[in-house]
């Protein structure tokens, strides 16, 4: 492993004639038609690398396959309810309770996974239990249950309805597409809680006096854990998304390529991050599943992966990162992140987070993950065998995501 | 939703107060009543299911031991839903036993019902709540 750090560590300027190996995307795409496509997950390309090194990977593999299950706030759907005779202008629209935002043409509307149905208690009965919300109607579309859509509106000429109510499921609705700001982030804190009192938060619930360490990402299963400098991913990749396909269409909000990394170019805080989209009718609610974060809200568990084409030995050698090399930050919740502070109390490997395990100070912490492995592993081996049988193939992205070869050492 | 499986018992003397129909109006909680056997004048029994905010349950249940019914809990089970369980392991941080963890290997969230001593701290963290509370009902309606 020594050997790859330090031939590779200093790799901003290579350029495309240095690679010992070189295959384009269209060749892939060529060996996936035909059935001959290498295809691994992320977890077996692990071993691929440390047996064979990276040249021989890249020889020997075409496509890397990534996958990540966890809830991801950022996300929501637009939807076209289709005209009804006679027409509105819908100004204010409530799914099953749920309110989306209506400010767009007539019929049209975006429905946000954090948005609670109207008459819940949020936390007025501390902690609030957050049972409905946008990414549960999501859910119940993908399901094929029919939603209870109420529009109200002002009327005008063209548009003279003032109310609508009608039941709807996902079939009936001309168009629908999960449109998610920000998913997949690369990195993120462990929380834990220095306080006397358990904290509810995004990060789940927190129990006084660092009794627990909570984490959220699939580590060496993570699309941008394997692909960290975003030298394949940008617009237009074609990824797994909500159990059908959809595709990057931007970097995500919040995408941070300039925080610090590891050698490896590891990011040690969250850094870049996805803006994805997809055809809602061919997603399943296996893979888009509505969560309730105590004391904190409502949102959605998205299923996204990433096929990472083998372009050359550098990236085999990225998609060769495993959770030893990983790392992220031990931040407070309780009270340096609601100030603003992420202070680091503590860096450690997602290798040492899966312990179940870390040790803060003198205190033994309780690990606990936010985001199932189990699941991500599904997706990577899910859109492994999609691309194995020649159903998937790679997009070649039209503009990769902003990146920055910073190479920081703190 | 905080819930509790209980046996009251009313002795003679206050069996004609409408002691049961106070928790739902000053405490606000739901009850469902499985069992009653109270007749004025004689030692009452009943067996209820009653639900609502864990401090007004609480609450409402001071309010009943105040008034001289003793109040017995009975014995729930925890149980995971696996069809709706989406592996993450986020109740595996609050379970204070053995009974909810993660397998080394396989990363799977395992649930150990054996383990288990329904604290139910787990109940609520769980995301799509997973993790239901069934009353063990045939230890009481024998
Ligand atoms: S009820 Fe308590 S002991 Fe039982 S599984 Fe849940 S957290 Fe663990
Ligand atoms: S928190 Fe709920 S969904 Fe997550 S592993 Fe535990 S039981 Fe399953």
């Amino acid at each position: 492993m020594e050997k790859n750090v330090n031939a590779l560590k200093n790799d901003r300027d290579i350029q495309m004639s240095h690679y010992q190996i070189s295959k384009s995307l269209e060749e892939i795409n060529e060996k996936i038609r035909s059935g001959k496509a290498v295809v691994v997950t992320a977890e077996e390309m692990i071993g691929i690398v440390r047996k064979q090194g990276e040249i021989r990977a890249a020889q020997e593999v075409d496509v890397v396959t990534t996958g990540t299950f966890s809830p991801m706030c950022s996300s929501g759907a637009f939807i076209n309810f289709g005209h009804s005779v006679p027409g509105i202008k819908a100004s204010q629209v409530w799914v099953n309770g749920v309110p989306a935002y209506a400010g767009l043409a007539a019929v049209d509307i975006y429905i946000g996974a954090t948005e609670p149905r109207v008459d819940d208690p949020l936390n007025l009965k501390y902690p609030g239990e957050f049972l409905y919300g946008g990414g549960h109607v999501i859910q119940d579309l993908v399901a094929g249950k029919t939603v209870h859509l109420r529009a109200e509106a002002y009327g005008t000429h063209c548009y003279p309805r003032k109310a609508l109510d009608k039941r709807v499921s996902l079939s009936d609705l001309p168009f629908a597409q999960l449109c998610n700001p920000r998913n997949a982030y690369q990195n993120y804190n462990c929380a834990v809680n220095v306080t006397d009192k358990t904290i509810y938060t995004y990060m789940g619930t927190l129990r006084p006096r660092m009794g627990n360490a909570n984490y959220c990402t699939s580590g060496q299963l993570s699309p941008l854990f394997n692909d960290p400098y975003y030298q394949t991913i940008g617009v237009g990749t074609r990824i797994f998304l909500g159990g059908g396909t959809g595709y990057v269409v931007a970097a995500g909000t919040q995408h941070n390529p300039g925080v610090p990394r590891t050698e490896r170019g590891l990011p040690k805080r969250p850094g870049g991050t996805l803006m994805v989209m997809g055809d809602l009718k061919h997603m399943s609610p296996r893979w888009l599943v509505g969560v309730s974060l105590l004391g904190y809200g409502c949102s959605l568990a998205v299923g996204l992966g990433v096929p990472i084409p083998i372009l050359n030995e550098e990236i085999a050698f990225r998609t060769g990162v495993s959770d030893e090399e990983i790392v992220t930050q031990v931040v407070d919740y309780g009270k340096d992140y609601p100030r603003g502070q992420g202070r680091s109390l503590k860096e450690v490997t997602y290798a040492q987070l899966k312990t179940g395990m870390i040790r803060i100070g003198d205190k033994e912490v309780k690990t606990a993950p936010l985001s199932s492995y189990v699941r991500a592993r599904e997706i990577a081996q899910i859109l492994r065998d999609w691309i194995s049988s020649g159903k998937f193939l790679l997009a070649q992205p039209q503009e990769l995501l902003p990146s920055e070869r910073i190479e920081t050492r703190d | 939703m905080y819930k509790r499986m209980l046996v009251l018992r009313f002795p003679p003397e206050i069996t004609d107060q409408p002691l049961v129909c106070s928790l739902s109006r000053e405490y606000d909680l739901c009850f469902n009543i499985l069992k009653a056997t109270i007749f004025p004048g004689q030692e009452g029994l009943m067996v209820l299911e009653i639900s609502g905010y864990k401090k007004q349950v609480q609450e409402g249940l001071r309010y009943l031991r105040s008034k001289g019914v003793a109040v017995k809990s009975i014995a729930q089970e925890i149980r995971r839903n696996n069809d709706i369980c989406i592996q993450c392991g986020a109740c595996t941080a609050m379970c204070p036993t053995k009974a909810l963890y993660i397998d080394d290997e396989s990363r799977e969230v395992r649930f150990v019902p054996s383990e288990c001593k329904g604290c139910e701290l787990c109940v609520a963290v769980c995301p799509v709540r997973a993790m239901e509370i069934r009353f063990a009902k045939d230890k009481v309606l024998v």
